[in-house]
């Protein structure tokens, strides 16, 4: 294989790992902020065995995270050492950002969140939860207008330097507002929510089955299901506008999400169906119009096609196609899952019906995949650019680097990361399996010392 | 010298990477020392010594690279790429290392926190080395070719000086995590750490008196600058006082003046390393004509500048909420049920 094949799977392959992990920081973040901040209200001690509990699942998710972050950072200069030169003045500012802005914040308040327990006061204790998902979400803020920028380049021009052009910033607001940037940053951020809210639910319906730590378990519900349902509908809003966004934006990443190869008004919706490269046609269910009404708020005006680019300049159709519809299939099951539990949760008859149980058991499964199939779905659809309609991916590589040492590195992060992987499943099944600690009920230390919780008080 | 903003960047990110060295530099000292101890409790203390604080510290790296991707990305470029592989294998240290703190203490099996021990240390000790010859060949310099691209290979990365120069960073960081550990440690691991310490003061002076007199033989280039304005001998002054004083400190059992003269070490060293190699960022040999500097290889005006709003916001406030936080966990490691 090339260079370029190899470096295009190294940095897809690293940053689908990394992205296990954020989005279940960022929603547990959230829900941590929701249990101590119910603690903190009404007292009920077991909104504090839930903060403890986890507290200690987050801390697990996000050590992978950061280990695994650092390398997507090396990567840009790495593997992609052209591209660096050419964005750098851009897209490196919103990295620095990132650092100063959103990694110090998170990693500094972690330390009183996981340790501080007993070393502070239970409001300065909630602070720090509330900095810590604050500074996780910062990192998505800052991440997703680099990326965005990449994907709806604004606020730039191309200056030669060196004998080289490359884009500089000419409007700093602009280039954070891009196009895409807003759309995204709340499509992302919604999904993460989603994430940690069904893992959540999830762990709780284990629990429920299995009969073990009940009211935890009710209680986890509760919340977990409030958000989930919350998160999965404002997720189908903001794909939406995305989606329009692209439209705009990116006509051929919208076409080829739809497999929409000729220019047509009452251009048709795919429900499900497969794409047929080499006929250039879409088979399966459609909704004639659907799309068109979508896209432009009416069901007339037609929809650019992918008649309209040139061959070189199309993205792959099939797999952009696949990734589309697997990301929405997943997102209109959720919104059915967590209806439906929500629903039968109010009822008070959730935990007869063992069926749905056992569904949102898995349910966590769909928010990780689909955020999987949605980044796939929106980088390979930006495809052949890496700076869309800048910068040809082949063209950001590395001049010096050999296909034979980046599969060295592709090799040895294959191995560490599934290695990885199997640890963490594995240290993820034991705190399940361990569940909540019944001394948790009792808070120990300083935040024993809540006025109104003195009788509590431990030896 | 002209004190324009490609200047500016150029002190920003030696403060960046200073401050990792100082900060990162204990905690990868502990975990060089982490398989000395045999005993369990004793590993357990010195983990959770740096337990709440070497996540944050190692963001000084993240947020150094970053800045130096902003600032000056054909640096970045050029050095990332052509240090393809040493940084790869940084990159699987500083994982090991970190999953390995999170993970050991999670189960009671031997072999599994053997497992990660080994993990921890060989990552720490790893790292510490690459740090350093990474900065033993930039100081030394590499071949560059017109185009600003690296010209060398990973294998000329390992030549004698660099490579001394990573020893003496080991030596530094276990040195300066060693007296990091007697601060935060008491009983019976106090007093080995105060052993170690010790040792690794006598082992890293050695060390560092080599590099030297290397320098003033074999790379008098690199001390240029020094020879040329005398005036910069006080920053050399400094840096033997304050390694001097360390022992010292020790001695009358001030660990505290003896943790704050082993930053001084560290600030002085990066302080002569950044005076020489100013304006050049990478230097380049053997044709110094293509050496990467402030200027050829930085971003344009306009993102230096807004880059420097973000600095004076955000630096002050890192640096208040870091010395709150060291501050919340100060005194010695006691352990509880959140504790590694
Ligand atoms: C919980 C995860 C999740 C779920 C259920 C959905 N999405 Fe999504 N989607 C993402 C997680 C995600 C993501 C990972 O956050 C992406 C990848 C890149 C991005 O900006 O967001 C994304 C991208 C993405 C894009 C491409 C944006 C671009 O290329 O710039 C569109 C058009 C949609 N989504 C639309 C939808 C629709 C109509 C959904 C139906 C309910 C939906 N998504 C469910
Ligand atoms: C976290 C979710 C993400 C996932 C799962 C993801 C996935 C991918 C995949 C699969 C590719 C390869 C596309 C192809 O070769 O056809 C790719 C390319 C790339 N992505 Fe992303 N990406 C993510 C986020 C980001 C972000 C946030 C950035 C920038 C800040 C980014 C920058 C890039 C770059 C520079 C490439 C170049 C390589 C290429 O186009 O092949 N990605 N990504
Ligand atoms: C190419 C793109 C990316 C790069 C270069 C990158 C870089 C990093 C780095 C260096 C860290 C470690 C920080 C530390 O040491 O504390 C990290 C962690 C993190 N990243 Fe990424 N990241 C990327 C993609 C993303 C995306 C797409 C998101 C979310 C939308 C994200 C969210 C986070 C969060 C929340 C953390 C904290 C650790 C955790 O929560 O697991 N990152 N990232």
């Amino acid at each position: 294989m090339d260079v370029l094949t190899l470096s295009r799977i190294q940095f897809g392959a690293t940053i689908a790992f990394h992205y296990i992990y954020p989005p279940l920081s960022i929603g547990l973040g959230v829900m941590l902020v929701i249990m101590e901040g119910l603690w903190l209200k009404t007292k009920k001690p077991i909104y504090h065995q839930m903060a403890r509990f986890w507290t200690k699942v987050f801390a697990l998710t996000f050590a992978i995270g950061v280990a695994t972050g650092i390398v997507m950072e090396f990567e840009f200069g790495t593997n992609w050492a052209t591209y660096s030169r050419f964005v750098g003045d851009v897209f490196g500012s919103a990295l620095a950002a990132e650092g100063i802005f959103a990694f110090f914040l998170e990693s500094g308040f972690l330390a009183v969140l996981l340790f501080g327990w007993d070393k502070v006061g239970h409001k300065m204790h909630f602070f720090s939860t509330c900095m810590v998902c604050l500074g996780a979400h910062f990192s998505a803020v800052w991440i997703v207008v680099a990326n965005s920028w990449m994907q709806t380049p604004a606020g730039y021009k191309i200056v030669t330097h060196n004998g080289i052009p490359r884009a500089e910033i000419t409007d700093f607001w602009q280039l954070v507002f891009n196009p895409s940037m807003v759309d995204r940053l709340s499509h992302v951020v919604v999904g993460a929510w989603s994430t940690g809210a069904f893992l959540v639910v999830s762990v709780s319906a284990w629990y429920l089955l299995k009969k073990k730590h009940m009211e935890f378990a009710s209680a986890s519900l509760k919340v977990g299901l409030t958000v989930a349902l919350i998160a999965s509908l404002l997720q189908a809003v903001t794909g939406h506008t995305s989606a329009q966004g692209v439209g705009k934006n990116q006509p051929a990443k919208l076409a080829a999400f739809e497999g929409l190869y000729e220019t047509t008004s009452n251009a048709p919706l795919t429900i499900v169906g497969w794409v047929d490269e080499k006929n250039e046609k879409v088979d399966g269910i459609q909704m004639r119009g659907l799309l068109s009404f979508l896209d432009h708020n009416d069901f007339h005006t037609p929809v650019t096609g992918l008649d309209a680019f040139a061959p070189e300049d199309r993205p792959p159709v099939e797999a952009s196609f696949l990734f589309f519809h697997g990301m929405v299939a997943i997102g209109f099951s959720l919104i059915a899952i967590s209806a439906l539990g929500f629903l039968y949760f109010r009822h008070g008859s959730l935990h007869e019906r063992r069926w749905l149980l056992w569904i949102l058991v898995f349910s966590v499964l769909g928010p990780e995949i689909a955020n999987q199939l949605g980044w796939f779905a929106a980088e390979v659809g930006r495809q052949p650019w890496i700076v869309y309609g800048l910068m040809r991916t082949p063209e950001g590589l590395s001049k010096i680097v050999k296909a034979n040492i980046v599969l060295t590195s592709l090799i040895l992060f294959t191995f560490i990361y599934f290695l990885l992987f199997a640890v963490f499943i594995y240290l993820l099944n034991d705190k399940i399996q361990h569940g909540p600690h019944d001394e948790d009920l009792i808070p120990s230390g300083k935040l024993a010392l809540p006025d109104e919780l003195t009788h509590h008080k431990k030896s | 010298m002209t004190f324009d903003l490609n200047t500016i960047w150029f002190i920003l990110i030696g403060v960046l990477f200073t401050g990792y060295a100082i900060l990162d530099g204990f905690d990868l000292g502990i975990g060089a020392l982490h398989l000395f101890t045999k005993k369990d409790e004793e590993r357990r203390i010195m983990l959770n010594s740096i337990g709440p604080v070497w996540d944050g510290n190692e963001v000084w790296l993240v947020t150094g690279g970053g800045a130096l991707f902003a600032a000056f990305p054909n640096v970045y470029a050029t050095a990332f790429s052509g240090f393809y592989l040493a940084l790869i294998l940084l990159l699987v240290a500083l994982i090991f290392r970190a999953v390995a703190i999170e993970f050991r203490s999670k189960q009671p099996m031997r072999w599994w926190r053997q497992m990660w021990d080994i993990g921890f240390s060989v990552g720490s000790i790893l790292s510490s080395l690459l740090i350093g010859v990474a900065l033993g060949n930039i100081a030394w310099g590499v071949p560059i070719a017109a185009n600003g691209e690296f010209a060398g290979t990973f294998l000329g990365l390992l030549m004698p000086y660099p490579l001394l120069v990573g020893v003496t960073t080991l030596t530094l960081f276990m040195m300066h995590g060693a007296i990091y550990g007697v601060l935060k440690t008491e009983g019976e691991l106090h007093d080995k750490l105060r052993l170690w310490a010790m040792s690794c003061i006598i082992f890293f002076v050695i060390c560092a008196t080599t590099t030297t007199m290397a320098t003033l033989l074999y790379a008098p280039h690199i001390a240029e600058r020094v020879k040329e304005n005398p005036w910069l001998f006080s920053i050399v002054l400094a840096n033997m006082l304050s390694i001097a004083n360390i022992p010292r400190e020790f001695h009358h059992k001030n660990d505290g003046m003896a943790f704050l003269s082993s930053c001084g070490a560290i600030i002085t060293l990066m302080a002569l390393f950044a005076v020489d190699a100013f304006p050049n960022l990478i230097y380049s040999w053997p044709h110094p004509e293509n050496s990467l500097t402030i200027y050829n290889s930085a971003s344009s005006p306009k993102t230096l500048g807004i880059m420097l709003v973000f600095a004076i916001i955000g630096v002050p406030v890192v640096i208040a909420y870091t010395i709150c936080i060291y501050w919340i966990f100060r005194g010695k490691v006691k352990m509880d049920r959140m504790s590694y």
